[in-house]
């Protein structure tokens, strides 16, 4: 389980700026268990974005974000709402971002941050990884995380360490992330959003798991027992 | 001295660089200063270059300094947390080192201590802001700073990156986050730097080529094949695969001259890596009328 939590609708909305319609995202596994992702959140979070005077051109629950076939066979019935919305907003993990952004042709905004339960789940047998470090920044980088997809886990673009387009720690198995990232928003006409975007420097102190969660009888039944052998 | 001051003068600024030793004995390094003194503005000290455990470069900075040769600190965010390198910055400045060259560094699987936990807590570009912050008096945090620093920032960019696109980006952000001036990857091929600058000068802030001397044509394709973002082009692998073993140095040094001429006219000045080739770095400059 990845645990989420809804980036404030200030933030969200400072992503979707510029833009005039969005579709909505959501997922029917962790997330919604989190309270992000499921219909419930999706329609407040709709609300929150027609306030603000953005049309939701339609929103979808898709059983789990993480699985790119599902989220093919989800977005099937919702082809025309997805051709008049500027971009998708996906409330969920790291992964179902990352996982979304591969998949769609639009732009991926981030609704949430994946939190740190103090380890890491986010793998999965797709390529997608989430840290849970509980400040996501999948929406400066074309939603491919840095911090798992680059060996220096660099949040502001490529170092000077790759050759012919392949990691130098890795080369076998790694393509730059940066070269992926740059590709990705070239394609997408969006490269002016690496320019735009502010130095980014990682609070390690969200990579804890926050009071919080800390209080909730989730964490009370899967971890609390278990905390200080686990931690 | 600032570089900064030097190109605000309109001079074409030469710098070159050594590198701290393993282990104490700083003799070397000093032969090596001692060498390039008369010749450049300043020279770089490399901060535990790919990723190989050395005598410091604060440290040694600090001694050059002593000795009145102007040093460029260098700086990677590979060995130290944000907490480090800010103290490390405000050293710098109480010990009189007044240019920092701002660098992401090597990753350490390339050095000799593999088992060792890369940081890289920060970057290149928010390392250049956090110095930039403590020029204005403040640190990360924001918490006031008891005396800031005033340094002149330095920052790198690879012209002959493939692709390059992704290299430009950065510069940009390295110049918005307080980069005062550049210096290169080692530039071989002339024509490709030309239509870097073209893009690159829009930025508005000095460029410095970095020259690196060709000891042999094994080299070359050792780095052609190896170092990325450097492309030593065919016909200068061939001219120093003719040359014979005892004419290598008077060929490498009439290449790097022809290359160091051709580039004071595209940029604001010359980095020149000797690699162990210091004693000929006076007459790379000589040959290119420096």
């Amino acid at each position: 389980m990845l645990v989420t939590k809804r980036k404030p609708i200030d933030e969200i909305v400072g992503f979707v700026t510029g833009e005039k319609a969005v579709f909505l995202l959501g997922c029917d596994g962790c997330a919604a268990a989190s309270g992000t992702g499921g219909e419930a959140e999706l329609l407040e979070l709709e609300k929150e974005l027609a306030e603000r005077g953005f049309e939701v051109t339609g929103h979808k629950v898709v059983d789990f974000l993480c699985q790119k076939a599902l989220i093919r066979t989800g977005l099937r019935a919702y082809a025309e709402a997805l051709e008049k919305a500027d971009s998708i907003v996906v409330s969920t993990c790291g992964i179902g971002i990352q996982a979304t952004a591969t998949v769609a042709d639009l732009p991926v905004h981030p609704a949430c941050d994946t939190i740190s339960l103090g380890g890491i789940r986010g793998e999965w047998q797709g390529e997608e990884r989430c840290q849970e470090c509980g400040q996501c920044f999948l929406e400066y980088t074309g939603g491919i995380c840095p911090l798992t997809a680059c060996a220096k886990q660099l949040v502001n673009g490529p170092c000077g360490g790759a050759k012919d387009g392949r990691c130098e720690v890795e080369p076998d198995v790694r393509r730059c992330a940066w070269e992926v990232i740059y590709e990705r928003l070239e394609r997408q006409g969006r490269l002016d959003l690496l320019r735009s975007a502010p130095v980014l420097v990682k609070d390690h102190a969200k990579m804890r798991p926050p009071e919080e969660l800390r209080g909730t009888r989730r964490w009370a039944i899967d971890i609390a027992d278990n905390e200080e052998v686990a931690r | 001295m600032k570089l900064s001051d030097l190109f605000a003068d309109g001079k074409l600024v030469v710098t070159s660089e050594v590198a701290p030793p393993k282990g104490t004995d700083l003799a070397e390094m000093h032969e090596n200063a001692e060498l390039l003194r008369s010749r450049v503005d300043a020279i770089n000290i490399t901060d535990q270059q790919s990723s190989v455990m050395r005598l410091g470069s604060l440290v040694a900075s600090q001694q050059l300094k002593g000795r009145g040769i102007e040093p460029v600190f260098q700086m990677t965010c590979r060995d130290r947390n944000r907490i480090a390198l800010q103290s490390d910055l405000l050293s710098a400045w109480a010990a009189g080192i007044e240019n920092v060259l701002c660098l992401t560094g090597d990753h350490v699987s390339l050095g000799d201590a593999l088992g060792a936990k890369p940081v890289f807590d920060l970057d290149s570009v928010s390392l250049l802001a956090a110095a930039r912050g403590l020029n204005a008096g403040a640190d990360m945090e924001g918490n006031e700073l008891a005396g800031r620093t005033d340094f002149c920032l330095g920052a790198v960019v690879t012209p002959d990156a493939d692709p390059v696109g992704p290299q430009l980006i950065k510069m940009e952000k390295k110049v918005e986050a307080g980069a005062a001036f550049f210096q290169t990857q080692a530039i071989f091929d002339v024509e490709a730097f030309a239509r870097f600058m073209e893009r690159a000068k829009t930025f508005g802030v000095p460029v410095m080529a970095g020259i690196i001397l060709l000891k042999s044509a094994g080299m070359a394709r050792f780095m052609n094949a190896n170092i990325a973002g450097v492309n030593v082009p065919q016909a200068l692998i061939d001219e120093m695969a003719a040359a014979p073993k005892e004419e290598r140095p008077a060929k490498s040094v009439e290449i790097a001259a022809k290359i160091v001429k051709d580039v004071v006219d595209l940029c604001q000045g010359v980095h020149i890596m000797p690699l162990g080739w210091e004693k000929q770095v006076p007459a790379v400059l000589d040959g290119a009328g420096l």
